[in-house]
């Protein structure tokens, strides 16, 4: 067929007639130009919500684009110190060591919460609970049997099985595995010393899957597992969310009000930057593991235009924005945190001049 | 190469004294020097490959030195690092591979090319393309789904309990682990070593076989003693190229070994390899230390190639002759 001169010739007019309506439409005037595209990366926890956001935002204010990449926190506090996008989003919060190294100030801007559930597999689906001691435990490699007397003395009447406790952790560096390791180091004074807290730790004992996806789907293809993943995750695949004693003693389920709730409890003694950790925090019906997840953006801002229309999507996020979060399985920022956001959404300036104007 | 003329006239070409066209000698020149520079340009890549990873992996290297090939520990917290574990995974994982792929590879090609009938060939090669074609990460996912389970529920008790005397098969059935990254790797290797095996035996020239057959040799003779041997650099290569592929397989790997830095004796034991590990860890490290210990990884996986590749072309090389080039 290709060496029929009549086709070969048809062909070349239709890949010219393809070549030249691709240019027309690429130098289409007007709404190009009109846009301005922000840049962002960092967590992937949070892409959901993010790209809903993005999506809903347009139809309120159609010239603002956003791109973001969800390639891990480490990688967008990396991007947003080298000043290569616009804004970061990480799962954890910098350290002042990391913080030190930017060029300028930084805001970590709490956006929804997540939590992390304890999630396990176990034949005839039982219905479990969990103390912080049992769970730093299981993790350290110290309980290593499901009929631990100390398993069944927090679940009695349950009836459980005499198999191995096959622990799975997250092979890759993850924020989930920040808050997991964070509350363990909390309530366990020997995984403070022994593991201690970062987005990649060397664990004791234990299988280890790539992201959430992974973890999940390894502790649902394997009867005796237990591992730990976002709240959303468990859900989706039908995989139990256990109840956890909180630090007042109340057994809590992991839903979308407790987590808000141990926002809201934390409220009282926010540090005005942000960076705090909401695991293990005091209040009734507190869910213990859960965090903000922040977005990062420098406090004097270097393209007035892209500034403040920044700080005009970060301001409808935290109002309008949260709205989408019960959809998604996200938790929604409790109001005490809102207002204080707010008045840090008011520091960020233009060359010293603040982008927001009286709201 | 130039060739003389077939008459006894004693023309050779092409450098002639007085060339015909005037404006033609620049062609060459250009030809040569484009020639030239792509060859060029490939080395310059390699070396430059190398001197980047060492400028990155420069802080670890320092802070380590000669200990980070040889210490277990890898804790990103107390920012102590060491590759023994990860090179140990991923030498085992291919040599399993291998164990498995090349008699069955190998053996494949010898049905392509000696025994089956012609019209078997182009069907078992088109499905033996597509098998290479998939990509890892599907790969990856039948590993979680399909084989971890299936090795977790049937094969490893099965092993456990008739051989489980030997280190080798002790320790709880998790279905992930190293024989699981193994037999996946196996799996993924084979189409390789079956295309280019095939390719090499069928160029064996027919003398060969007619020789040995009119020696009296039986049909397993003649493939062994006529074909197999005259082929055996190209099926070095084949398996090379396999071994190639096994030891820088990350995604599927990675979704069943267990993820696990540990050394053990045993195939039933989650493992790491340092493919895996890079594709893990890179986008989370925050700092500097961290980084730069997974690229000296990267760079140990390079050398770790490199020998492993220069161990065979030296054992090819004392079987005797020259290196034979492989057919593609």
């Amino acid at each position: 067929m290709w060496t029929n001169v009549p086709v070969r010739r048809m062909l070349r007019l239709a890949l010219l007639g393809l070549a030249s309506l691709l240019l027309a439409v690429g130098f289409a005037p007007g709404a190009v130009s009109a846009q301005m595209l922000m840049n962002g990366a960092g967590a992937t926890f949070p892409y959901p919500i993010y790209s809903k956001w993005f999506d809903e935002y347009t139809k309120v204010d159609p010239s603002a684009r956003f791109n973001y990449q969800s390639i891990g926190s480490g990688g967008g506090i990396r991007q947003i110190t080298e000043r290569t996008v616009d804004f970061g989003a990480s799962d954890g919060p910098m350290t002042d060591e990391l913080l030190r190294k930017a060029p300028g100030e930084l805001l970590h801007i709490p956006t929804v919460l997540g939590a992390v559930v304890a999630t396990y597999n176990l034949p005839g689906d039982p219905k479990l609970r969990f103390t912080s001691d049992l769970l730093a435990e299981i993790f350290l490699g110290k309980i290593t049997k499901w009929n631990d007397p100390r398993i069944v003395a927090v679940n009695p009447g349950v009836a459980l099985p005499d198999r191995p406790i096959i622990v799975v952790h997250r092979s890759d560096g993850s924020g989930t595995t920040y808050i997991w390791v964070d509350y363990l180091s909390k309530v366990s004074k020997e995984w403070e010393q022994k593991v201690g807290r970062g987005t990649s730790v060397n664990w004791p004992v234990g299988l280890g899957g790539k992201g959430n996806e992974g973890v999940s789907g390894q502790v649902k293809s394997t009867p005796g597992a237990i591992g730990y993943v976002e709240l959303a995750y468990a859900i989706k695949n039908n995989l139990p969310a256990p109840m956890v004693r909180n630090q007042a003693g109340k057994f809590v389920e992991p839903s979308i009000q407790s987590t808000t709730a141990a926002a809201a409890g934390a409220a009282k003694n926010m540090p005005s930057d942000f960076r705090v950790s909401l695991t293990n925090p005091p209040g009734e019906d507190v869910y213990p593991i859960a965090s903000f997840t922040w977005l990062l953006v420098y406090k004097d801002q270097p393209d007035q235009v892209k500034g403040q229309a920044l700080v005009k999507f970060l301001w409808w996020a935290i109002h309008d924005g949260q709205k989408y979060t019960s959809d998604l399985l996200y938790a929604p920022l409790p109001p005490q945190v809102v207002s204080q956001i707010e008045a840090k959404l008011k520091q960020i300036t233009y060359q010293g001049k603040p982008l927001l104007a009286a709201h | 190469m130039v060739q003389e003329g077939g008459t006894a006239e004693g023309l050779s070409l092409p450098r002639l004294a007085h060339p015909t066209r005037t404006t033609g000698r620049w062609g060459d020149h250009l030809y040569r020097l484009l020639i030239r520079a792509a060859a060029l340009a490939l080395l310059v890549l390699v070396l430059g490959l190398v001197i980047v990873m060492i400028r990155a992996a420069l802080p670890s290297i320092r802070t380590f030195g000669w200990r980070f090939p040889f210490t277990s520990t890898w804790d990103p917290v107390a920012q102590r690092f060491g590759a023994l574990p990860l090179i140990y995974g991923t030498i085992v994982s291919s040599v399993l591979a291998l164990l498995i792929a090349v008699p069955l590879g190998i053996g494949a090609a010898v049905y392509l090319s000696e025994v089956a009938p012609p019209w078997i060939r182009p069907p078992i090669s088109f499905l033996v393309e597509m098998l290479a074609a998939v990509p890892s990460v599907v790969y990856g996912l039948w590993g979680i789904f399909v084989l971890a389970p299936w090795l977790r529920t049937q094969v490893q008790p099965a092993l456990g309990s008739t051989l489980g005397f030997l280190p080798l098969f002790q320790g709880p059935p998790y279905g992930v682990g190293m024989l699981a990254a193994g037999l996946i790797l196996a799996i993924m290797v084979v189409p390789f070593i079956i295309a280019v095996s095939r390719e090499v035996l069928l160029a064996v020239p027919n003398e060969q076989r007619e020789a040995a057959l009119a020696l009296g040799a039986t049909r397993w003779e003649t493939t062994r003693l006529a074909v197999l041997r005259y082929a055996r650099s190209g099926l070095i290569g084949a398996i090379l190229l396999g071994l190639g592929r096994a030891l820088g397989e990350t995604m599927a790997v990675t979704m069943v070994i267990g993820n696990r830095p540990e050394i053990s004796a045993s195939l039933f034991a989650p493992g790491y390899t340092m493919a895996g590990m890079i594709a893990n860890e890179f986008t989370e490290a925050t700092s500097d230390l961290y980084l730069s210990a997974l690229v000296e990884v990267g760079l140990l996986l390079f050398v770790v190639t490199v020998i492993v590749n220069t161990l065979a072309r030296l054992l090819v090389w004392s079987m005797g002759g020259a290196v034979k080039e492989v057919r593609e």
